[in-house]
């Protein structure tokens, strides 16, 4: 390893942008710090990255040779990385505060006239949170699909493709340019999309596959489109760069980045409107919506809001935008999963919910930078704790997805329940637990902001805990509505145990703000500003708990103290219909966007037909008929083409002759 | 001047035959008599060397390659006059008839004055003359000419070969082919007889006549045959009542006397 | 004696030459004709010759001889070639290079 090590450390040099910086001044954007560079243990990051890769092309290319170790390889490269994680955070811990950004530059990655993207990593106090993250409860969800996935015997081929994923997000969060967390951005993308498409017999999972996938795919745009911008702007993508020249850039220049870079995170974080993708990747195996759909992957975009945050400091148009897509989205998810039946789709509506309050938060500015991340972190545990919570029942109900085939299960599966319970506790905001700390925060800045916006939040939180509520009865509660052949069972401890750690972390995620501690630690990257509220905290609190209790009673009136029907009620008012059809969001889609689109197509296919084909096989067909035409002149006959030349000798010499006597 | 209007009608009219009659050695023969009228008129102009030139090269040689070539391609192969390309006839009349007359009126542009005569240039003797001119300002030309005739005969050459496919037969085996053919068909193993000869009378197209009287057929070459040009061997049999040419008068037929063995004596 | 009487006549066999060339089929008759044509361009270089008092003409008349005479043992050798192979002899029969 030590001549791989001396390779690296000469290139690993300061970015040569930090001589150019000066310090940006607090109050505008704290993040322009000049990353140092790296020693020690920081000359090794680059692992971090390297060793799930390392995972993923030797159980992709390795082919069944690797099948009776394979998953043993696959979930340790994630635990060697949260293990390398957890070192540079401490180290980082160690440091002073102003000098907690550590930069790798590996190697130039390309250099084409004056765009210059160097290949360098950079990990900074926002990074080391996502690479913790990541690696920590991606660790845990490999572990649970040891379990999870025993009996597929395409389990080598799944943690090669979990190992993909998470060297692809590793290296979003710590790219330290623009274009190579786009390298990561697809990667991602193209990790879910394998992932979400897994089991591709199945059709409905073949296309909720390319759903996602097309979807991203706008969302890339926007990300590209900002890319460029940003290289004709500035001449440069790299953080480093763009944050030392956001401020002298033009605001409608910057406004119309915030709105590229929105577009791209709402394409990845699934928010309104390309919020259709969400609910159909569920078709993918359970332990992948839990790492790629709930914990990590679609936070992608408030990572990329937060990031930028001296693009959208700048830009006050394009935040008020992420405000508004956050509020939307946060009651559209919770509105979906108010009707949903299908518990992972629930869930799903659930995560487009909290990251909408996350995108909220982001948009807030300085003000609530800190409390999406916060909030992302308390969420991807109990959210992981969740979905897995949810795929251990389905593992013990024969794959049952339909929360009408539930119910009464707490006796048979206590340790799903209790682990669940944690996690319905923290999302909920139940006082003490993680969610109630992260939220609350939320919702007091949204109030601080706008009291629209704080109402619409705290609504937010009353379906929130209407939603969980129900999903809660109806899987353990209420009475059994199982299928005849359904013996449900508690999973196994390979299962269970990383249900307890996520539960564990659900319940005590709230330290993270204790003494605002995740606001200092973040506020060299993300700002800090204290906005104050017309009430004092208490009040927040108070009214936040109390329309959370009331989201649970209205639950309980409806759902735990009613006859639940095994199968979905029929007759369901409009709003129920809408909530069922997902708000109309694909029905949307499909009429404004795909049917025009096929009827452009095929305008363009029958213009193309008739009109430019159409003159060009005239064209031809003309210069076809014609040479036909002419080629009969072409006798072969020695003699015809003597009579031509004579009558041309004739001509030429009665030319010659016309010019002489004339 | 006298020889000029005198040869100038022969020529024209030699040309326009060469062009119009069937038979392709009669054209050839019909160039022979426009190129010997064409030396009288190198003479006529002064040009004494272009006129043995002309008799020896064109005359000579050309026209003797001709006739090689017709020889070998079949003299007896005549052209169809019957045109198969429509209007090519009346259109190549049309263009040579304007190229005539465009010619004409050219060349009347190019003559001014009379000429000039070769009196001056022939001081010293036509041939001279030529040579030194050959031999100094046209020397590249000369030279490439020399050139250009290797080029030519290697060409021919290389044009007129056929590759053997099959070995050269031997005596033997042309002997043994006779025999064997002798063995199929009947074919005789000799030579052909050749053509009759008589003490008066000795030609090719005279066939030799059989013991019993009767004409050998194979005596004379296919081609006379073809071209009905034999002689008919009964009528110069020699008859006793007629001492000098008995082929007019001859009796035909049912002679059984051997002609040839009376003839000898 | 004038030169025009010489040239119209070298005119006019050329122009029975082409014509013979346009209208026989016979590749040797052809030949000929192109033969008549160089004969008569010789007679009209012989009597421009005379014309202009210099032996130039004479000299050109000379090489359109040696040209003439390589042409003939090449073009009479390709007939030859030709006929060996197709038994005739007839322009029209080489017609195949058509469309």
């Amino acid at each position: 390893m030590s001549p791989l090590l001396t390779s690296f450390s000469p290139v690993s040099a300061a970015l040569p942008m930090s001589s150019l910086m000066t310090p940006a001044p607090m109050s505008e954007a704290a993040s322009a710090v000049a990353p140092a560079a790296a020693e020690g243990v920081f000359s090794l990051m680059w692992l971090i990255i390297v060793l799930p890769a390392i995972g993923a092309a030797v159980l992709l290319l390795g082919g069944r040779a690797t099948d009776r170790w394979g998953h043993l390889l696959g979930a340790a490269t994630p635990i060697a990385s949260f293990v390398l994680g957890v070192v540079m955070f401490a180290q980082l811990l160690g440091r002073p505060e102003d000098d907690r950004a550590v930069a790798v530059t590996l190697y130039d990655w390309f250099d084409a006239g004056a765009y210059h993207v160097e290949m360098g990593l950079l990990l900074d106090q926002l990074s080391v949170l996502f690479v913790l993250l990541i690696t920590g409860v991606g660790s845990l969800i490999h572990i649970y699909s040891i379990g999870y996935m025993a009996h597929d015997d395409r389990r080598r081929r799944f943690f090669g493709y979990l190992n993909l994923f998470v060297a692809a997000m590793l290296m979003l969060v710590m790219g330290s340019d623009y274009l190579t967390l786009f390298l990561g951005w697809e990667g991602v993308g193209l990790a879910s999309y394998l992932l979400i498409g897994f089991w591709q017999y199945k059709n409905s999972a073949a296309v909720a596959a390319k759903k996602a996938f097309v979807v991203n795919r706008v969302g890339d745009m926007g990300m590209a489109l900002a890319v460029m911008l940003m290289f004709a702007t500035f001449g440069t993508s790299s953080f480093a760069g763009v944050s030392a020249a956001a401020s002298e850039a033009s605001v409608s220049t910057l406004t119309a980045l915030g709105l590229l870079l929105l577009l791209a995170a709402c394409g990845k974080s699934a928010q309104v409107p390309l919020q259709s993708w969400l609910l159909d990747a569920m078709e993918g195996p359970t332990p992948v919506s839990a790492l790629i759909h709930a914990a990590t992957m679609v936070t992608a975009g408030v990572y990329l809001v937060v990031r930028s945050d001296f693009i959208f400091n700048e830009a006050p148009a394009a935040r008020t935008a992420v405000v508004v897509v956050g509020v939307v989205t946060l009651l559209w998810g919770a509105i979906i999963g108010c009707a949903k039946d299908d518990i992972k789709k629930v869930l799903a509506g659930s995560t487009m919910s909290q990251i909408g309050y996350m995108m909220l938060a982001a948009g807030l500015g300085p003000a609530g930078y800190a409390f999406a991340i916060f909030h992302l972190l308390t969420h991807g545990f109990f959210k992981a704790n969740m979905f897995l919570g949810a795929g251990s029942v389905m593992h013990g109900m024969n794959d049952e997805v339909d929360m009408r085939r539930y119910g009464a299960l707490r006796p048979f599966m206590p340790v799903t329940f209790l682990t669940f319970a944690m996690g319905y506790l923290a999302i909920i905001g139940f006082p003490g637990f993680s969610g109630f700390w992260s939220k609350d925060r939320i919702i007091e800045v949204a109030f601080a902001e706008n009291i629209w916006v704080g109402l619409a939040a705290l609504i937010g939180a009353g379906i929130t805990a209407f939603y969980m509520t129900r999903l809660v009865l109806m899987t353990f509660f209420t009475r059994r509505r199982w299928a005849e052949e359904a013996h449900p069972h508690e999973s196994s401890a390979v299962m269970t145990m990383p249900l307890i750690v996520l539960a564990a972390l659900s319940v005590v995620g709230g330290v993270l703000a204790l003494g605002d501690w995740i606001t200092e630690w973040l506020s060299p990257v993300a700002g800090i500003e204290h906005h104050e509220a017309g009430l004092p905290a208490w009040v927040f609190t108070i009214l936040i708990t109390v329309t959370v209790a009331i989201g649970v009673a209205v639950a309980w009136v409806l759902v735990g103290k009613r006859d639940v029907s095994s199968t979905a009620p029929a007759n369901v008012s409009v709003a129920t219909k809408a909530a069922r059809a997902d708000l109309y969001g694909d029905a949307f889609n499909e009429a404004v966007l795909m049917r025009p689109g096929q009827y452009l197509t095929r305008s363009l296919v029958y213009a193309d037909n008739k009109g430019i084909d159409g003159t060009v096989n005239g064209v031809g067909g003309l210069i076809g008929g014609s040479s036909g035409w002419l080629r009969r002149l072409q006798t072969g006959f020695v003699r015809s083409y003597a009579l031509a030349m004579l009558s041309g000798v004739v001509l030429v010499v009665a030319a010659l002759l016309a010019v002489n006597l004339a | 001047m006298i020889a000029f209007w005198i040869l100038a009608p022969i020529m024209v009219a030699a040309a326009v035959g060469m062009v119009l009659v069937r038979k392709a050695v009669h054209s050839a023969l019909l160039l022979a008599i426009v190129m010997i009228s064409l030396a009288i008129l190198y003479a006529v102009l002064e040009a004494p060397f272009l006129f043995a030139v002309q008799i020896i090269v064109y005359t000579g040689a050309v026209l003797m390659l001709f006739l090689f070539v017709l020889m070998l391609v079949g003299v007896d192969a005549s052209d169809s006059l019957v045109e198969t390309i429509r209007g090519q006839r009346v259109l190549a009349f049309v263009a040579a008839v304007l190229l005539g007359v465009i010619l004409v009126l050219g060349a009347a542009q190019a003559i001014v004055g009379p000429p000039e005569g070769l009196t001056a240039a022939n001081l010293e003797g036509n041939v001279p003359g030529l040579a030194s001119l050959l031999f100094s300002s046209y020397v590249l030309a000369f030279e490439v000419t020399s050139a250009l005739l290797i080029t030519a005969v290697l060409g021919a050459m290389v044009l007129a070969h056929q590759e053997r496919l099959s070995p050269k037969p031997t005596q033997r085996d042309l002997a043994l082919q006779r025999v064997r053919d002798y063995a199929d068909s009947g074919k005789h193993p000799g030579p052909l007889p050749s053509p009759g000869v008589f003490a008066r009378h000795n030609a090719n197209d005279t066939p030799a006549l059989l013991p019993d009287g009767s004409v050998a057929d194979s005596s004379v070459s296919r081609v006379l045959q073809a071209r009905g040009t034999v002689r008919e061997a009964p009528r110069i049999r020699r008859t006793p009542g007629l001492p000098d040419d008995g082929s007019e008068s001859a009796p035909t037929t049912g002679n059984d006397a051997t002609t040839s063995g009376e003839g000898k004596p | 004696m004038t030169t025009e009487p010489f040239v119209v006549l070298a005119a006019l066999l050329f122009s029975i030459g082409a014509l013979g060339v346009l209208v026989r089929r016979n590749a040797i008759v052809v030949f000929m004709c192109v033969e008549l044509m160089l004969n008569a361009g010789n007679l009209a270089l012989v009597s421009f010759a005379r014309q202009h008092g210099n032996l130039d003409g004479q000299v050109a008349a000379f090489f359109v001889m040696v040209v003439a005479a390589a042409e003939v043992v090449i073009g009479l050798a390709i007939i030859v070639t030709i006929f060996r192979t197709r038994r005739s002899a007839s322009v029209d029969d080489a017609s195949l290079l058509k469309y």
